[in-house]
């Protein structure tokens, strides 16, 4: 029999256990915080430095006493930024937008309508999941460089706009909808297409919206493709922007300028991201494939 | 019928046209380049058919470094980062207050441009005549000496390349973990609870059980993703890999069909198909450990 004494000093310890514990587990996870949040801090610092103070110190320092906004306006005016902030967006809008008119019909396809070879079709869609772009990237560039299409957004979107995933993902939830829905339709004689966009697509707008936002930050992020189908500089995406701006900078390497257009690049996805949190983590966990 | 036939069809139109237009044939098509001999791309011509284009990529002494390098990523990374995101998620799911908070912040590395912050990494790692950047300042100041981590030795620029890569695949990873903890039934900790079993013990013998058809997810695009690493490189070490030593497979391929190396499409060809001869062969020795060990 434990006494009332021995009773409350083992609780006594479990619980400063269970302190150390917890003590431990935040700073841990607080660790791991600064190590993901230190790097957005230090190119938010030096981009507000300015040029001088930032080569003066041969030991950097962790804050700054005179912020200064030139090198945002380095940025912008020195090197075509806001050029490659349109292109992107132009890319970014006209992919995603030509993407989802396709994988709609196709999802629609297979998800609502009959027809002869409709399952053995799939499969072979489903197959083409395993193909690694870089294995196609090669053809791809020839068939582009044939058409004459380098240095075009007709190159740059082509051949993105289809995504065999999207398309599975969309049609899954098209077939959520009852099927009485579009009996009832077709007895008023609405037209498939219009059934497809007065009730597929509202039914199913948690979906899209998800594959619009993955595909949106798909495209913000582009590197290879556009890199191998442009040299002309009027046709940079940010990321070759920034790789330019790295070997050909501002005549001489500007560090801060440099930050300023690094922060400026990644400012729209985290604002994007905070905004759509929930969705984007949960459209990444059900359909992201990074990493 | 006939009519619904193609009603079907013309629905699936655009799809078809996009996918065998560029994904279909240019699978074919890919097969045929590296089977062609001396193709030159100014004429589209060919010597003959064979198997040279393999050979001369598994002698390339650029193709051998960027398989050495490529390998060691995969080895270092995939352990490491799937290891921390386990334990990180698994903190994660014992607090209560800031959980959110965390969860957000630690996602930020997957919505960024990763080349943008590649940047930032190369300035902090980088030693330069005037100064030796942040990094080597925390070196010194336990007592090490600085070194040169973007252009110095071997071992420096491999440590870069493999810290960056974790930081940038982690955000998926703690993702998955996090909801796969979550999703384990309740009652399991509860009983465990009213027997007084000790927290690793649960974690062993319940936790891990439960969710390790997801770790296998995760170690399997793991293994794929880190064999196709190559942007990460280029935002490290920048658009020259081959004089900075850093290479991949998938920079090797687009080296060979562009830029100054470039034009040599049979090669690239080649290499993609060893590329992906080897990640099919460890994602089906993956799938066949992950039937053996995964328990529900």
């Amino acid at each position: 029999m434990l006494t009332q004494n021995e009773l409350q000093r083992q609780e006594k310890s479990a619980a400063v256990r269970n302190g150390v514990v917890g003590g431990l587990t935040y700073f841990f996870l607080t660790v791991w915080a600064l190590i993901v949040l230190f790097p957005f801090y230090w190119m938010v610092l030096t981009s507000v430095k300015s040029y001088g103070s930032y080569n003066a110190e041969r030991i950097p320092a962790f804050f700054t006493k005179q912020p200064t906004l030139q090198n945002y306006a380095d940025a912008f005016t020195s090197v075509p930024l806001a050029k490659y902030f349109l292109n992107t967006l132009i890319f970014t809008v006209a992919t995603t937008a030509v993407m989802m008119a396709v994988i709609v019909l196709a999802a629609y396809a297979f998800a609502r309508l009959e027809f002869v070879g409709k399952n053995i079709t799939f499969a072979l869609f489903l197959s083409l999941m395993m193909i690694p772009n870089e294995l196609v990237v090669i053809t791809n560039f020839v068939t582009i460089t044939n058409l004459g299409l380098r240095n075009t957004f007709t190159g740059l979107i082509l051949p993105s706009v289809t995504s065999v995933f999207y398309i599975y993902l969309l049609k899954e939830n098209f077939e959520q909808v009852p099927d009485e829905l579009y009996r009832a339709a077709k007895v008023d004689g609405t037209s498939d297409l219009k059934y497809l966009f007065k009730v597929m697509i509202p039914i199913s707008r948690p979906t899209i919206v998800t594959i619009v936002i993955l595909k949106v930050i798909e495209c913000w992020n582009a590197y290879v493709w556009p890199r191998l189908i442009t040299d002309d500089p009027a046709y940079f995406l940010v990321s070759n922007g920034i790789q330019e701006i790295r070997e050909n900078g501002f005549g001489r390497e500007n560090v801060p300028a440099m930050m300023a257009a690094v922060v400026a690049v990644s400012v729209p996805l985290i604002v994007l991201f905070l905004i759509f949190r929930k969705k984007i983590m949960e459209g990444v966990s059900r359909g992201g494939i990074k990493g | 019928m006939d009519n619904r036939n193609q009603k079907g069809w013309l629905y699936l139109l655009p799809a078809l046209l996009f996918l065998g237009v560029f994904m279909v044939y240019p699978l074919a098509d890919v097969l045929i380049y590296s089977f062609e001999e001396g193709y030159n791309f100014a004429s589209q011509t060919f010597f003959g058919v064979g198997w040279y284009n393999y050979s001369y990529v598994l002698h390339d002494p650029y193709f051998l470094q960027a398989v050495k390098n490529t390998f060691l990523i995969v080895l270092i990374t995939v352990p490491l980062s799937t290891l921390i995101a386990l334990l990180i998620s698994a903190l994660l799911s014992s607090i209560k207050p800031l959980r959110n908070l965390f969860q957000t912040i630690y996602f930020l590395p997957y919505v960024t441009n990763t080349l943008a912050v590649g940047l930032v990494f190369m300035i902090l790692f980088r030693k330069t005549p005037y100064t030796d950047g942040l990094v080597n300042l925390v070196i010194r100041l336990f007592g090490g000496s600085a070194v040169d981590f973007i252009d110095g030795p071997y071992w420096a620029k491999m440590f870069v390349m493999c810290f960056y890569t974790i930081w940038v695949v982690m955000p998926f990873k703690i993702l998955i973990l996090t909801g796969a903890l979550a999703s384990v039934r309740q009652d399991y900790y509860k009983a465990a609870k009213i027997d007084g079993t000790p927290r690793l013990r649960v974690f062993f013998r319940i936790t891990l059980p439960m969710i390790s058809p997801m770790i296998f997810y995760l170690v399997i695009t793991g293994f794929i993703g880190a064999f196709k690493a190559y942007s990460d490189e280029v935002a490290i070490f920048g658009t020259d890999l081959n004089a900075a030593g850093m290479n991949t497979i998938v920079g090797y391929v687009y080296d060979m069909l562009y830029g100054n190396s470039g034009g040599y499409p049979s090669y690239a060809s080649a290499a993609a198909l060893i590329l992906f001869a080897v990640v099919f062969t460890i994602t089906v020795i993956n799938l066949l450990i992950s039937q053996k060990n995964v328990h529900y």
